[in-house]
């Protein structure tokens, strides 16, 4: 029985001008596409061969006007994230919640709004709360689909002459939501109940115009109030001026034509999808996989429960399929579960995702809409990181796994373009986009305040078939690619800038190496109290090169304490600048005082610290993978890699086989005839160390059975074979291991908190959750 | 739709194409021909007379053989990996870096990854020692096999005559 009550005699069906109610034309256009094929069993794109001009003309309108008020409205945020990275996205919604078109962006938003609004209609916001003219809905619930707290989705609704025939959303990426850690992607918290304000799809306006208790109540409930209220001015902006374009069009085009406009080009869309899919790819079964450390029990990592003190990795097996008709299924059997920390991901987070990547790659264009995921289909196994059967999941980084798994989508992929000789396409995968820099504190003026540095927004690209990846250039979250402003970031951050340089060594060596991460030393400055902490891997890698070529360099921690470095500017003496180039010399140390406390380790994931004034951050940005064998790379490159400071010489020698001079200049000179003498030593040594690979087996078989690995190690495959007999089974299979062999997770003599007995939010009372994956 | 020659192709597989040319290529629909054009050219490069018919990596290629025209895994030095249907790696070579002695060799230690979290697999081609794939996954973790091409539809999509033994 529903709890639900008509509010001020509100009816269903009077939204629509077709009278039926959201739920139902909703659950018809689903029926429709299920039964055929085709997005609301739309055989025909008759609107667009009939007049394809006036198809296009709508089309453009509508484009043109998405990507222009977002460039606008972000210029009224104050936040470094949306005004200097651009971290915001503006789409057009069709009355039941599937896109029509985006703006540039961040724009896996396409799908997480879409789940919002798909959630309003589900459980009846057409009766109560009401859905009106001038109405203005908020959502970042983790639950309904959005990707992480940080991202607050501002939802409209669109009426002409009365009647729905849209919806517009908004979303920024702010900088605190009031979670346990500061900063928008924190990890102090384990649960929803720390991962700062949620808001589910609340009215939070009337008439235009923000509801007082909302606006009292959200601002209280963050630390960064002047940010929060101008990115909200931003998003309200910029949906209101959408909503002004559609109503133009419609008044230009018709109403009938932009309705069926507005289903149609989802329909086309599909095709398009499908369309590049057989241009571009090779049908058949594509298996890759991911992994991503979560290292907990390191005392650096302070969370408020026991049971979280674990060391877990995140598993993110998937099989892709092409299928014969150019359609494709990815299936993520074997995922471990999620965990009590803030990494885990709603199945729409995920499968949105993945379409930032793919309009990189497979769907390079403007025409990305909801037709794309019609073509796809999804298995995101219940009960997984990506498909939590538990409500008190927490969310704030859930990119620490979704980017790591989705670097080796990147790979699968590739592997189809190179075969079919599409090489400039090929991207040996994603760098794992980190560190966040994060905390908070008083800030320089005096201010509650928090940061999320997005320097990050500019990693080392992955390295294509055909040439380097790009040096600091990109993050797969965000195709525009910008480190932003020094100045900007200080303004922003009690933090000064040391040195900000290219990481050397960072991109994965190969035929063609990753793009170099690069890094920046930032010293305290101004604070009154201030904390920091480090959020990325650091124990693993979550990329692996590609047909030869090695993955990028991991993560690692350097943080300094009572420095004394103010005193030796005073003094005018030498003080850390510039870059880490190994860090395994400690070159900082020699230029802090005596009594300096340094932490330089492998613990990329650490929650607040105190920093004093004159503290130390090193924030590293990754690289990317490599491509090919090292081998094959040409001289010449590898003498530019040298004297561009790309590569460290030792390891040149050791992975490149060069040889080389240095003039008194330290200019690198390759001797070309030694170095193909020297790489035709490294092919022999190859062979001479390396054994077949069935006789390897045999050995790591023992291992199995021994139970000879790590505990993180033991829990991640315990989880998995929990969740997925099919993984078991293959597992078990391969290894030739006994019928009855097995591992639970019960063994291993760590806490187990939710790997028995869960509670859904489908188990809430009156709670229709939104699925669009086979689960 | 755009075209492009053999020659153009061929600079593409050495890595000594023109900008303009790769910009295009990225920016354009994709030419249906140009797995023709990257046939021959990887052909013209082949030691070997088999028929090539699939690139699986710079050094692998699927093959069909000119005595009895079975589909198998090559090597470009000639090394026969065995059925196209099967996971070459598993007669491949491996070297396994599983302790922090072996990852020093490839990064600085704090850029390598832990050992007892994650392990790098080369794989090399017994004969030749071209590395040919490296995976990182923890131990324990099962060869991977990458990619099983549906051989018949593929050639159904490049309105191409398809290989005999498929």
């Amino acid at each position: 029985m529903t709890i639900l009550q008509s509010l001020e005699g509100a009816q269903l069906g009077k939204l629509l001008r077709n009278g039926m109610s959201l739920d139902d034309y909703r659950n018809g256009i689903l029926a429709r596409s299920a039964e055929t094929g085709h997005y609301n069993g739309i055989k025909t794109l008759e609107f667009k061969e009939r007049d394809p001009i006036g198809y296009e003309r709508i089309f453009s309108k509508v484009r043109a006007g998405l990507v222009n008020s977002r460039e606008v409205a972000k210029k009224i945020a104050a936040s470094p994230i949306v005004e200097q990275e651009g971290e915001l996205c503006f789409t057009l919604y069709n009355v039941a919640g599937d896109c029509v078109a985006t703006s540039t962006g961040i724009i896996i938003h396409v799908g997480t709004m879409g789940a919002a609004i798909k959630y309003m209609i589900q459980n009846n916001w057409e009766l109560n709360p009401g859905i009106n003219d001038g109405d203005m809905f908020t959502n970042n619930d983790c639950q309904t689909g959005n990707v992480h707290p940080c991202d607050i989705a501002t939802i409209v609704p669109i009426f002409f002459e009365g009647h729905l025939v849209a919806w517009v959303g908004g979303v920024t990426h702010v900088i605190d939501t009031g979670a346990v850690g500061p900063g928008s992607m924190s990890n102090g918290q384990i649960q929803r109940f720390g991962d700062g304000l949620q808001i589910t799809c609340r009215k939070t306006g009337v008439n235009d115009t923000p509801l007082r208790d909302w606006l009292h109540e959200s601002q209280r409930n963050v630390r960064t109030v002047k940010y929060w209220i101008l990115d909200e001015k931003t998003r309200i902006a910029g949906t209101h001026m959408i909503r002004e374009m559609v109503q133009e069009t419609i008044a230009d085009e018709g109403i009938e034509a932009w309705e069926q406009f507005s289903l149609e080009v989802i329909e086309d869309g599909r095709r398009g999808l499908v369309s590049r899919i057989k241009a571009m790819t090779i049908p058949g079964t594509i298996k890759t996989v991911a992994f991503v450390d979560v290292p907990y029990t390191h005392p650096d990592v302070n969370v408020p429960s026991p049971f979280a003190k674990i060391d877990t990795i995140m598993h993110a097996p998937c099989e892709i399929t092409v299928k014969p008709d150019a359609t494709w299924r990815l299936d993520f059997e074997g995922c471990s579960r999620w965990g009590w920390h803030t990494y885990n991901a709603n199945p729409t987070a995920f499968t949105s995702g993945i379409w930032v990547m793919m309009t990189q790659s497979l769907v390079p264009t403007e025409r990305i809409n909801d037709g794309a995921r019609y073509a796809t289909q999804f298995r995101l196994p219940k009960g997984t990181w990506t498909n939590p059967d538990d409500r008190r999941t927490a969310h704030a980084d859930a990119w620490h796994f979704l980017v790591s798994s989705w670097s080796s989508l990147w790979r699968a992929i590739s592997r189809s373009y190179f075969g079919r000789g599409y090489l400039e396409e090929v991207n040996s995968g994603n760098s794992n986009p980190c560190n966040w820099l994060q905390g908070g504190g008083i800030n320089q003026d005096g201010e509650i305040h928090a940061v999320n540095s997005f320097e990050t927004a500019a990693c080392g690209t992955g390295a294509c078939a055909m040439k380097d990846g790009l040096n600091n250039a990109a993050a797969i979250w965000n195709p525009e690619g910008d480190m932003g402003d020094i100045e900007i970031w200080e303004l922003a951050e009690p933090l000064l800038y040391l040195g900000r340089t290219q990481k050397t060594n960072s991109g994965g060596y190969g035929k063609y190496r990753g793009g170099l991460g690069f890094e920046t030393l930032r010293m305290v400055w101004g604070s009154h109290d201030w904390t920091m902490f480090f959020m990325g891997n650091g124990y693993m890698n979550s990329d692996w090169g590609l047909m030869g070529g090695y993955p990028a360099a991991t993560g690692y921690r350097f943080e300094a304490h009572n420095t004394g470095l103010l005193d030796r500017i005073k003094e005018g003496k030498s003080i850390p600048l510039g870059e880490d180039l190994n860090p395994d010399d400690r070159e900082w140390e020699k230029h802090l005082g005596p009594d300096a406390e340094v932490k330089r380790d492998k613990q990329c994931i650490t929650t607040e610290a105190i920093f004093e004034n004159g503290d130390l951050y090193l924030n590293y940005l990754r690289g990317g993978p490599g491509f090919g064998d090292p081998l094959d790379r040409t001289h010449a490159k590898i003498q530019e890699d040298l004297n561009e400071n790309y590569v460290l010489p030792e390891f040149a020698k050791k992975i490149y086989g060069v040889v080389y001079t240095q003039d008194n200049e330290g200019v690198y000179t390759v001797d070309s005839e030694k170095t193909s003498a020297r790489q035709a030593e490294i092919k022999e040594e190859r062979k001479a160390r390396s054994v077949p690979v069935r006789e390897w087996m045999e050995t790591e078989r023992a291992k199995i059975l021994d139970l000879d690995a790590s505990p993180q190690v033991q829990q991640m495959f315990a989880s998995s074979f929990a969740l997925s007999e099919p993984f078991l089974n293959e597992f078990k299979t391969f290894w030739d291991l006994p019928a009855d062999w097995d591992l639970k997770e019960s063994s291993l003599g760590i806490p187990m908190f939710g790997s028995d007995v869960t509670m859904d939010i489908s188990e809430m009372p009156d709670c229709k959750p939104v699925i669009m994956t086979e689960e | 739709m755009s075209t492009y020659t053999k020659k153009q192709v061929h600079d593409l597989v050495e890595g000594t194409l023109d900008w303009d040319s790769v910009h295009k290529m990225l920016s354009m629909p994709k030419d249906k021909e140009r797995y023709s054009l990257y046939m021959e050219v990887l052909q013209d490069k082949a030691t070997y007379d088999h028929k090539i018919i699939l690139a699986l990596g710079p050094h692998l290629n699927l093959v069909e053989k000119t005595d009895g025209g079975d589909i198998v895994a090559m090597c470009d030095c000639g090394h026969d990996f065995g059925d196209y249907k099967n996971n070459w790696k598993l007669g491949a070579n491996i070297y396994v870096r599983d302790t922090a002695e072996k990852m020093d060799e490839v990064y600085p230690r704090l850029m390598a990854p832990d050992t007892t979290w994650q392990v790098y697999r080369e794989y090399s081609c017994p004969s030749c020692g071209s590395m040919l794939d490296i995976e990182a996954p923890t131990p324990w973790y099962p060869v991977m096999h990458d990619f099983q091409p549906d051989l018949k539809t593929f050639f159904e999509w490049l309105e191409l005559p398809a290989p005999a033994k498929i």
